[in-house]
């Protein structure tokens, strides 16, 4: 009933913006927003909780969550003790969020140029038509897409050189191909937001059957 | 040695080279640059010892994963230290945010959303660093958000950077006057949504804590209808797909993006249909947001990193595809 009433607000209220739905529409919006603020701690929460129960029964790499949860209190900790103004410059909170948090961010998602590397050497084979076109499509993009690709066919006249080609690529076949998958995915997320509306999917309230 | 052992000496490692960088910029040491010449004989080098690979390959001796690694390290690494310079030409989609910059008056309102969090901050941050840049040349006042906890302390990252650079800071900018940074909020696309009606029924207080309503610069602007541009720096959801489709679509917000390279060929579509007016894309969209606003920042500086990363790549894809066919179209390679 609760779905079915917010899910129906919103789709009103998206054609006729006025009251009482433009009330309900700001109400709702509000709702979501206190929720997904309780649901920021609850995660946290709930984190180090998982945490602690791998460090009590020592289970598999238990140490890495020993590491989670000193961290965890580390920043909880000195960001009370550091007051309303704990994000300024020269905290020591800044302090760890400029010097560890931003390095070991970076690090664990620069890691992924790594990963990427070894699959396409591992992978990425011209197998059939169609996977050569998607090496071909992806060493004009690869090249193109950097100013090294422009000293290569510097030669050529503008408009034809690498850049332009990852250019046409991306401009064209590629937005084709995004623009399908997005009209997919639309008609698939009015299908079933259509069945959540009406209670055919309970799923998302834990009831599946 | 055992596995364990390695993982603690290269973590042990790991943590003395951090701890000596860490000491040097402290310090104040100066990076060392190597010269154009020894810069290109490194390179060579470098592409010397890949076509000894491929022949290597050719001869049915075929390598392993960690060689692979090796060389995209060396690859990323090795550029920050050469002295090499490239032109990058600007792509039209650059060009679109630029020129919608450009034709602001002094004094219009640029809301900046900062929707992105550390690890995507290679990418990212020196878009946002070269926007406020230009904002603020062009004397345009800037309105800082995020939907992504850490992206108005990003923000503000880059304000300090920019606010510190002698031809900013002899402009005297005054925050809450010139600039403002409404902090974060919680919420996701629903943030966006009652931006549309009221910004201060989402933002009751700025960044530190001040009213809204004690703000000059944000006192009169209600919604998007008070706001000139919108420029949204974003690595995923909540970005902006949800900027384009509430902001753009339902309130007619004037939007320009700025993505990680994974993130930016799923906006293409929104770019070609007119809905965001430009698109910096990942690092190079970086690079070249930077050569449009004729100012070398770190997107140029890392672009070289990118390119031999990029052709190390290329040359693995090719090596690999080399072993495929030598091996009768059965895949060879393991591990």
């Amino acid at each position: 009933m609760i779905t079915a009433i917010v899910g129906i607000t919103f789709v009103v209220s998206y054609f006729i913006p006025h009251f009482p739905f433009n009330r309900m529409d700001a109400w709702f919006a509000d709702w979501f927003s206190i929720i997904q603020a309780c649901a920021i701690v609850l995660g946290a929460l709930n984190l180090l909780k998982l945490s602690a129960q791998k460090v009590i029964g020592q289970k598999k790499d238990w140490g890495y969550s020993a590491v989670i949860i000193l961290s965890f209190l580390l920043i909880t900790v000195i960001g009370f003790a550091e007051g309303a103004d704990y994000r300024d410059p020269g905290t020591s909170f800044d302090w760890l969020y400029v010097n560890m948090f931003i390095p070991l961010s970076a690090t664990m998602f620069s890691i992924l140029a790594f990963f990427v590397a070894s699959a396409s050497y591992r992978a990425f084979r011209a197998r059939n038509f169609e996977a050569t076109l998607l090496l071909v499509a992806a060493f004009f993009v690869m090249i193109g897409r950097v100013p090294v690709g422009d000293v290569i066919t510097g030669f050529m006249p503008v408009g034809y050189r690498f850049s332009d080609l990852a250019n046409w690529i991306m401009d064209f076949p590629q937005t084709a191909g995004q623009r399908a998958i997005m009209i997919g995915i639309g008609l698939g997320v009015v299908s079933t937001s259509l069945r959540v509306i009406l209670g055919i999917e309970r799923a998302h309230i834990g009831s599946g059957e | 040695m055992s596995t364990r052992a390695k993982e603690l000496l290269a973590v042990a490692a790991i943590l003395v080279f951090s701890l000596v960088f860490y000491l040097g910029k402290s310090s104040g040491w100066e990076p060392t640059e190597f010269s154009t010449p020894v810069s290109l004989v490194v390179v060579a080098i470098l592409l010397a010892s890949l076509l000894w690979i491929l022949a290597l390959t050719i001869q049915g001796r075929l390598i392993g994963r960690r060689v692979v690694f090796l060389y995209v390290g060396i690859a990323v690494a090795m550029p920050l230290f050469m002295k090499l310079s490239q032109e990058m030409p600007v792509s039209p989609a650059v060009q679109g945010v630029y020129d919608e910059v450009m034709k602001l008056e002094p004094g219009s309102k640029v809301l900046i959303a900062c929707d992105y969090d550390p690890p995507t901050a290679p990418e990212l941050q020196p878009m946002a660093e070269t926007f406020i840049r230009i904002c603020f040349q062009r004397e345009l006042k800037i309105i800082i958000m995020g939907i992504w906890p850490q992206g108005p302390q990003q923000a503000n990252l880059a304000l300090e950077k920019i606010l510190a650079e002698p031809e900013i800071a002899a402009k005297n900018l005054q925050y809450g006057i010139d600039y403002v940074n409404l902090g974060f909020q919680a919420g996701n696309e629903f943030v966006i949504q009652r931006m549309g009606g009221s910004f201060k029924s989402m933002f009751r207080t700025d960044y530190g804590g001040v009213p809204y309503d004690d703000i000059p610069l944000v006192r009169n602007v209600k919604n998007f209808s008070n706001i000139d541009y919108c420029f949204n720096l974003s690595s995923g959801f909540p970005g902006t797909v949800e900027w384009v489709q509430i902001a753009v679509d339902r309130y007619g917000v004037n939007l320009g993006a700025g993505n990680t390279a994974v993130q930016a060929p799923t906006v293409y579509p929104y770019l070609s249909s007119g809905q965001l007016t430009g698109l910096l894309g990942g690092m190079s969209g970086a690079a070249e947001f930077e050569r449009a606003a004729d100012a070398r920042g770190k997107g140029t500086k890392y672009m070289l990193s990118q390119s031999v990363s990029h052709l190390v790549v290329i040359a693995f894809v090719i090596i690999g595809n080399v072993a495929f066919i030598m091996s009768g179209r059965k895949s060879a390679l393991k591990g």
